[in-house]
């Protein structure tokens, strides 16, 4: 199994997948405990969707999915920020603009014509065909976002916990909160490149919804985010090596498995439930 | 002495509306002050004034001779609105460190200086023995506490309370009052303490502040919570019944404005 796993690491591609796929999940966990708890979770998904459009619009014109997708998903994240930091209650409004921005982007895919194969990978993914330029962008990008995450976290944690307060406090609720959804959309863009757009929400939500679950402190939260993310995400690889199964279905699966342990214990054994 | 909250001929106008008009009021530190009126009367938008995050629009209200603006030290604040952490354990504890924390930059790092500032707060609301619990479970009225430890942190002198009892059962209700009474008492803390009824917090206020119909009285009970000053507020007649040292506040056209306890 050893020996297995060797030749699977001596593939440039598996490595490229491993360090790619680590840095989405090192981000996707981070930010993701943010929406956990601020509960923006549609919109997180949203914004995955509207990276659907960039990313066959860029098909068709001939650009780089990655940069245009960043480009609108962060200019929508943006707009969301500044629309309301309360943003569970325009559920509407997100509703229709994720519906007509996948619109748009069948008509762009239709347009483009071209094989269905470059649908599917920007849909589910395609981890292991990244190439070295694109790990470089995702490296910067990670970094950025980690960097401005760390500076505005606990004044994001406070904004969270008690908005009321904070605002009292002096804190710009809109700022932040716009400050935090362009964070989310430059993660969102990421995770899409290991899990494809449909598949965002695994990567975002998943191991952060299943740390919050477990853990009382923030700290250990986050912490326990970034851990099961990497799980996920290295054994997910590592599987669909072994299997030649696409590794999005092994990272949803495994962190749906362990999403339905978690529940399973908290609900009948932990008794954490009112 | 400088009084601890100043308000003069302070208005407020909100997208066109005027909400209050001329009110006057000095309160002492150290006085626990119940503010009462019907719903939409503005009794939030008066907390808001002095906190800062609304303008005035006429008058001036100052905080231990401090104009009132955002970020006030002096001020502690307990929001109406509720949190819900449905879904996470995040504990009453991390609920209250996460506040704490909430003022600097960067990755909360230093929480030994902030613990005992937490572990302080936690104590006076009375949070101590469910404070390691998970937020989502608790009670209504113990998460109300956890909302008092957070309101508490930084030992403001002024403490703003808006709607503490709304949705807790009359138990609970006498336990955050008991709470209450307490802070004020062991730190000096003065206490602006709106609610729906007056009945809850009978024979704990010094003065009441009583809003309605735009304008704004205050006083001790008997001063305020009368028919005639009632009516005069209310510009309609109004008719102060007490029973069994209970008070009922109706219009005399029917209808009860403050019912009595549910008990």
């Amino acid at each position: 199994m050893i020996d297995q796993l060797k030749e699977f690491l001596s593939y440039d591609f598996v490595r490229s997948a491993l360090v790619a796929g680590s840095m989405a999940a090192v981000l996707g966990a981070l930010v993701g405990y943010f929406v956990v708890i601020r509960k923006v979770g549609f919109a997180a998904h949203a914004l995955a969707h509207v990276g659907f459009t960039g990313a066959t619009g860029a098909a068709l014109f001939g650009f780089s999915p990655l940069q245009v997708m960043l480009v609108i998903s962060v200019l929508a994240g943006a707009m969301m920020g500044v629309a309301g930091n309360r943003l569970h209650r325009s559920e509407i409004a997100i509703g229709m603009v994720l519906s007509v921005c996948l619109g748009v982007g069948t008509l762009f895919l239709t347009l483009y014509n071209g094989f269905a194969g470059q649908a599917s990978a920007i849909l589910f993914g395609n981890i292991f065909g990244v190439s070295s330029q694109q790990i470089v962008q995702i490296a910067i990008l990670s970094a950025v976002s980690l960097g401005v995450l760390f500076v505005f976290a606990r004044k994001l944690i406070f904004a969270s916990i008690q908005p009321d307060l904070a605002e009292a406090r002096g804190i710009s609720l809109s700022v932040l909160s716009t400050v935090f959804m362009i964070i989310l959309a430059i993660s969102v863009t990421l995770a899409s490149q290991v899990v494809g757009i449909l598949l965002v929400f695994t990567l975002v939500i998943g191991p952060a919804g299943i740390a919050a679950r477990l853990f009382r402190g923030f700290w250990s939260g986050t912490v326990a985010s970034v851990i099961i993310a990497l799980a996920a995400v290295w054994t997910g690889i590592i599987l669909a090596c072994a299997t030649n199964w696409p590794p999005s279905f092994w990272i949803t699966s495994i962190l749906f498995a362990l999403y339905l342990i978690v529940e399973i214990v908290c609900r009948f054994f932990l008794r954490t439930e009112r | 002495m400088t009084a601890a909250l100043s308000i003069v001929d302070a208005g407020v106008r909100l997208g066109g509306h005027e909400i209050l008009r001329a009110v006057n009021a000095e309160i002492e530190p150290g006085e626990f002050i119940g503010i009462f009126g019907p719903n939409g009367a503005g009794k939030s938008t008066l907390i808001r004034c002095i906190l800062g995050l609304a303008p005035l629009s006429a008058g001036r209200i100052s905080v231990f001779g401090v104009p009132a603006g955002r970020a006030n030290r002096m001020i502690g604040y307990m929001p109406q609105s509720r949190v819900s952490l449905e879904g996470t354990a995040l504990s009453a504890r991390s609920m209250v460190a996460g506040v704490a924390a909430g003022d600097g930059w960067g990755l909360p790092l230093s929480p030994r200086t902030l613990r005992a500032e937490v572990d302080r707060v936690i104590e006076l609301a009375g949070v101590g023995h469910f404070a390691d619990r998970p937020f989502s479970v608790l009670s209504g009225g113990e998460r109300q506490r956890v909302g008092l430890a957070q309101a508490l942190l930084g030992k403001p002198r002024l403490l703003l309370l808006d709607e503490p009892l709304a949705s807790l059962d009359p138990r609970n209700q006498m336990l955050l009052i008991e709470r209450v009474t307490e802070i004020k008492k062991t730190t000096n803390t003065t206490i602006l303490f709106t609610a729906h009824d007056v009945n809850p917090l009978l024979g704990v206020m010094d003065r009441v502040f009583y809003i309605a119909g735009g304008e704004a009285a205050i006083g001790s009970l008997d001063e305020v919570i009368t028919s005639e000053a009632l009516s005069h507020l209310y510009k309609t007649e109004i008719r102060v019944i007490r029973v069994e040292g209970n008070i009922f506040i109706l219009a005399a056209e029917g209808g009860v404005i403050e019912a009595a306890r549910h008990d």
